[in-house]
């Protein structure tokens, strides 16, 4: 297995371009949503709005505005699959169609995949969504072909300012904790990094670096695995059964007393 | 400041009218065949006509549910990759993930429920080849059948409550019980659909359908509590059932598909019209049970 690989995503010098987005659609062939047809969220510079099987890096606009709107500032955040070493989606998939590649990224082998949805809900960050195109479930693979050929994923490489940084793990933890280092150091006692440490799903291969809460940027302050439901769900249930036995038995067992 | 609960960050993943039908009828053909099971195994012997509609019921329901699972793909005619992989053909099966144990499921419940609705047909007189009929109990072949049929059964009813719990989203995840009030929910419409069509054809004497009218008590009984428990396991969660969502719980779940049936059932032993209403009114509850888990959480 080559070394683990993903991307370290600095927030705070994200200018909100969208040149990842355009450079990902651009390599991996994603059309336009609506047929062409211009959609506008009306209320934000983001027409994005979601990840999606047609969109597979979206760049977050959170305006955080006083009421009176003398204050405020721009959030911004290109947000992507976090490749996480413990994947939801890839623990439920019925068809096997999601597999953990020799990057140690995970990727939807949409020649397998059936549409069956199951990964969509599984994902504690809402990343997957039915491509209309394959009636497939899609999402970034990374630039998995990229990758293969020993190049670097498209919107990193088109990234200006170097917001989403390619490379191994362990480089990427280092270059994020001396960032973090930075600045605090400058007086930004807010600034964290999300998921780069293995304590989040074993770990994000895709993490970030924020200056608010999670929240704020749209991201779940404690995601999990489904799989966590799995045992006591499946314990309930049982117990349900030996009830409805139960109930069955004394409704039904033969007495021997003929009405 | 309070965290937001991660579920909420979550996207839904379009299940929707497809699923809530696949969850209910697949819920009855589990329910019919293991209350069918329980006769033939552990009942009285005048109570076997009304097994008999059981196995009946429950294969056309259970080959309706296959279609209505493939036709809900994005990719209809790739279903069979959650059987067999698709490049290696060989066999598909996750343990730990409740779709891929349950398209296993429900492919054997499938096998179990034709044998049993063979032999029911030749029980009937339907299919003259008596042998057939030796795949119902008594008798050591048509017992095997029935006790891994039930079991199958038993599966159908619940895993797909736990199928909603192993994922990230909203009110499903949040909750360990959807597959206990499902399991319990899933008998009770299969009690019902056998005291309609018992009722209507005729094949039970009275103490048959006073057991089925009992033991659908007792079911209602149960599903009231968990549904309760599931309420409150849900925490702060539970607000988002604070909308029309809430009152079709409270209004039709609860009320209609419960209190009202629980009521009726008292009256069953005198009004037959009190009985088949009780039936009906089950059915619509454990509908809208569905309808209310299924496109609440979809609709977040």
């Amino acid at each position: 297995m080559a070394e683990p690989m993903g991307f370290f995503t600095d927030t705070t010098i994200c200018i909100g371009c969208k040149a990842c987005e355009v450079a990902c659609k651009e390599w991996n062939q994603l059309p336009a949503a609506n047929g062409g047809v211009n959609t506008l969220s009306g209320d934000s510079y983001d027409n994005t709005r979601r990840l999606d099987g047609l969109h597979w890096r979206h760049v977050k606009f959170v305006e955080q505005f006083t009421p009176d709107r003398s204050e405020g500032r721009w959030l911004l955040m290109s947000d992507v699959c976090k490749h996480c070493v413990q994947a939801g989606c890839l623990e439920v998939c019925p068809t096997g169609a999601i597999i953990r590649t020799e990057f140690d990224t995970v990727v939807i082998q949409s020649s397998a995949c059936n549409g069956c949805r199951d990964c969509i809900g599984a994902c504690p960050f809402g990343v997957i969504d039915i491509n209309p195109v394959s009636g497939t479930a899609q999402k970034c693979t990374l630039c998995y072909d990229r990758l293969q050929a020993g190049m670097e994923p498209a919107c990193s490489k088109a990234c200006p300012t170097d917001s989403i940084q390619f490379g191994t793990i362990a480089d990427l933890r280092q270059r994020a904790e001396a960032r973090v280092g930075q600045l605090r150091g400058q007086g930004e006692n807010r600034a964290q990094l999300y998921g780069a440490d293995d304590r989040m799903l074993g770990g994000l291969n895709s993490f970030f670096l924020l200056i608010d809460r999670p929240e704020a940027y749209g991201l779940p302050p404690d995601p999990k695995m489904p799989s966590r439901n799995l045992a006591p769900g499946s314990l309930w249930a049982t117990l349900g059964g030996i009830l409805v036995g139960i109930a069955g038995l004394v409704s039904f067992r033969n007495r021997g007393n003929r009405p | 400041m309070s965290e937001v609960p991660s579920t909420l960050f979550t996207a839904a993943p379009h299940w929707r009218w497809l699923i809530v039908f696949y969850f209910f009828l697949g819920g009855i053909a589990g329910g019919a065949y293991l209350i069918a099971a329980l006769i033939d195994l552990f009942g009285r012997p005048w109570d076997r006509p009304l097994a008999r509609l059981g196995y009946l019921v429950a294969f056309p329901l259970t080959v309706v549910c296959g279609i209505l699972l493939v036709v809900d793909l994005n990719r209809p005619l790739r279903f069979w990759h959650m059987l067999l992989a698709s490049e290696t053909l060989t066999p598909m099966i996750k343990w730990w993930s409740p779709m891929s144990v349950g398209a296993w499921a429900l492919l054997l419940f499938g096998f179990f429920t034709l044998l049993s609705f063979v032999a029911a047909l030749a029980d009937d007189g339907w299919l003259r080849w008596p042998g057939l009929a030796r795949l119902r109990p008594p008798g050591i072949l048509g017992t095997i059948v029935v006790v891994l049929g039930g079991l199958l059964g038993f599966f159908i009813a619940g895993y797909t409550g736990v199928l909603l719990a192993v994922t990230n989203r909203p009110i499903w995840s949040d909750t360990s019980l959807i597959g206990l009030v499902f399991l319990i929910s899933s008998a009770s419409t299969g009690a019902a659909v056998l005291m309609l069509l018992a009722r209507r054809r005729a094949v039970a004497n009275a103490e048959g359908l006073h057991a089925l009218e009992r033991f659908d008590t007792l079911l209602l009984v149960l599903e009231l509590l968990a549904l309760v428990a599931l309420v409150v396991s849900l925490g702060s969660l539970a607000r988002l059932w604070l909308n029309t969502w809430g009152v079709l719980l409270v209004l039709g779940v609860v009320g209609v598909g419960i209190v009202a049936p629980l009521l009726l059932h008292r009256q069953a032993r005198t009004s037959a019209l009190a009985g088949a209403s009780a039936a009906v009114l089950v059915l619509v509850g454990g509908f809208l049970l569905r309808v209310v888990i299924v496109l609440s959480s979809e609709s977040v």
